[in-house]
């Protein structure tokens, strides 16, 4: 049979064909960009608009950036340097590093407070963002508000502990009597905290603060990013459990608990921030008696956080209404009671549903805190707009300290976007 | 399968309804209901749509307010007090057209956590526990899955166990079936045949009419919120009464 007729269906391979490498133009870069440049031709002039704008944009930032200049301590002495050659003049970021971050009046020997604050707040932080950790971390997440205030603000220590003594007497008294009524677990614990923070106030001897172990720094004194990262994690761990709070009141069956919430969001929601931020920093004080002084980083951080705890409650809601209300009912119908059900079935559910939005407002509000600069806080932008344009050696350098704030924020809000992202994927269970 | 409709009942006295009647606003939708279930009975519940039947057993765990009238479920009196009313679903069963499974929540996990939480039952032996009504419902390897990986029967089962792992006395179903693809009705049947078989007090709206007559000991036919008809089944579908009934069934059987 060797044959071989071309019309006989028989076939034997005689071997094996040997392996051979695609021809040039199906593979690597010349197949990618023939495929998603090239395709055809609207596409292809597309792409080459697009490279010429790209290479307009590179041609005229990239000399800017890389001619940077980094040592000088004027802006003139930086025109001097680049002698009209295109080229950013960072040294105000080298030279007024400390003031950015920190602010003008922040004790220069303490620096190392804030940064031990920070280096604590990711410890603090990391249970509560990433449960997969041990729980018995949540620990320290309790008392590092305390911590941190001491560290920040310095004084007395007594100031920290007597408010943490009044929290944990709080939480005694409610665990005692909040069980059979909640009304009662909750003014008792009310009641028992200000009784712990009243009596306490007595113990704290005069002057206690003079001859602290950390030197006491007053709230104007905070500045730089450091005050807009301290109203940012403040306000947001704030207002999401005022939030949730008040989109569970939102739908509660007491009239009276409901159109509390409602007036209260709708009323939140319809001013622009910079006036509830005007009546912190100057319409709080003929509110309260003469002699009481409501210190005015409290004063901001009660505004942002009612302020965004109005929105996070609307998001929250939108959560809530959209689970099924089969889910209410087999909750009620396995004996669960409210709170039970709350938190164990209907919150879990809402906010994963919600947490697109609740970031969104937290990214938001965390921008939202360079507003304190026009009450004469200074913040980032406040640093940046006053003490350091207003210099001398400073003055017309806008688009290297601009950058470098909107830079610092990206980084956070950017940081803040994955982990929403990174939430989403780990909290799918295959359902809808 | 057993045909359980001959099984005996005992004379003790699980639910009361005393002439109950409730309103959606103005529309009026039970009335004058008046219903005795014995421990042990097998109930089944038929009706056209919207003639009250799920509004029925849903006012007897207190889903839905009832405006006149009593119900005695096991002893208590349903009233407005929250902890009767607790107590009372923690001694009712119920199962849902639409499973109502916690989605957020593994299958296991679905299962201990009314034990765990209501009855204060330790963990350990709230999972050993579930774990053995899982094996009944025959769907134990599916226990660390999510609801949403489960098919609709599968997801009904876990909804049985689910409630039965509460240890109740009582069931009640609400269309267990209605949402279910063909094949997948017979597995959910099977199960609650089998619960049927062991001597549950048992209520149940469905249109599964071989469940009925091998299941039941009494068929309750509802129309426009009132009970027309209840008999034996055998009797009540070889020989209905009433009109309304005759009716009904010439629809429900005649294809």
């Amino acid at each position: 049979m060797s044959d071989k007729t071309t019309n006989s269906i028989a076939f034997v391979a005689e071997g094996t064909i040997p392996e051979s490498p695609p021809p040039a133009r199906e593979t690597g870069v010349y197949k990618w960009a023939r495929e998603n440049l090239f395709s055809n031709i609207p596409n292809s002039i597309l792409t080459l608009v697009a490279l010429a704008l790209i290479y307009s944009v590179l041609s005229n930032t990239l000399p800017w950036l890389l001619n940077g200049i980094w040592t000088t301590s004027s802006l003139a002495e930086c025109r001097e340097v680049l002698d009209g050659k295109v080229g950013a003049c960072f040294s105000v970021l080298s030279e007024r590093w400390n003031q950015l971050l920190y602010g003008f009046k922040y004790p220069t020997e303490a620096y190392w407070r804030p940064n031990l604050a920070l280096v604590l707040l990711l410890i603090a932080l990391a249970p509560v963002l990433f449960f997969d950790l041990p729980r018995q971390l949540l620990g320290f997440t309790v008392v590092y508000p305390f911590i941190a205030f001491w560290l920040i603000w310095g004084g007395s220590i007594l100031v920290p502990v007597i408010a943490f003594l009044g929290f944990v007497a709080a939480a005694v008294v409610f665990q005692r009597f909040g069980k059979g009524s909640f009304a009662a677990g909750f003014f008792g614990a009310l009641v028992a905290a200000l009784v712990v923070w009243k009596v306490g106030g007595f113990l704290i001897p005069e002057g206690a603060s003079e001859n602290a172990m950390l030197s006491s720094v007053p709230s104007r004194d905070l500045g730089g990013f450091m005050l807009n990262m301290m109203l940012g994690v403040t306000c947001v761990s704030l207002s999401v459990p005022l939030g949730i709070a008040l989109a569970l009141g939102r739908q509660s069956s007491m009239p009276l608990i409901k159109w509390i919430c409602v007036i209260f969001i709708e009323f939140v929601r319809g001013v622009p921030l910079i006036t509830l931020l005007f009546v912190a920093s100057v319409m709080l004080s003929y509110f309260f008696p003469p002699d009481a002084t409501v210190d005015l980083f409290l004063r901001v951080v009660i505004m942002i956080t009612l302020f965004s705890a109005a929105y996070i409650a609307e998001v929250i809601r939108g959560g809530l209404a959209a689970l099924p209300t089969g889910q209410y009912e087999a909750a009620d119908s396995l004996g669960l009671d409210y709170p039970q059900a709350m938190r164990l079935i209907i919150l879990p559910q809402a906010l994963k549903i919600s947490i697109p939005g609740i970031v969104n407002v937290a990214v938001g509000l965390f921008k939202d805190t360079t507003l304190v600069s026009v009450i004469s806080m200074f913040d980032l932008v406040g640093m940046i707009r006053g003490p350091i344009l207003a210099s001398t050696e400073w003055n017309g350098v806008y688009w290297e300290l601009l950058g470098f704030a909107a830079f610092l924020f990206f980084i956070v809000c950017y940081g803040i976007s994955q982990y929403s992202q990174w939430l989403e994927r780990r909290l799918a269970t295959g359902h809808r | 399968m057993a045909d359980t409709s001959q099984m005996k009942v005992s004379d003790e006295i699980a639910i009361t309804i005393d002439n109950m009647n409730k309103w959606y606003g103005s529309f009026h939708v039970l009335r004058d209901i008046n219903l005795t279930v014995n421990q042990g009975e097998r109930i089944v519940i038929c009706g056209p749509s919207g003639s009250g039947k799920s509004t029925l057993i849903r006012c007897i765990n207190a889903l839905e307010e009832h405006q006149q009238g009593s119900i005695v479920v096991d002893g208590t009196l349903l009233s407005n007090d929250l902890k009767n009313i607790d107590k009372i679903r923690s001694e009712v069963g119920m199962c849902f057209q639409h499973f109502n499974l916690f989605p957020h929540l593994t299958i296991l996990e679905n299962c201990t956590l009314a034990p765990i939480w209501v009855r204060k039952t330790p963990k350990k032996e709230a999972e050993e526990r579930a774990m053995h009504f899982l094996e009944k419902v025959k769907i134990p390897d599916q226990a660390l899955k999510y609801p949403g990986q489960l098919s609709g029967g599968q997801q009904q089962r876990v909804a049985i166990a689910r409630s039965l792992c509460m240890m109740p006395r009582i069931m009640l179903f609400d269309e267990p079936t209605s949402a279910l693809d063909p094949e997948m009705i017979k597995e959910v049947l099977d199960t609650m045949i089998e619960l049927a078989e062991e001597g549950m007090t048992m209520l149940c709206v469905t249109h599964e009419m071989g469940f009925a007559r091998q299941v039941a000991n009494r068929v309750i036919f509802m129309a426009d919120g009132q009970i027309v008809e209840q008999n034996e089944p055998e009797e009540f579908f070889n020989n209905p009464k009433s009109e309304r009934t005759q009716q009904f069934l010439s629809q429900i059987l005649g294809h």
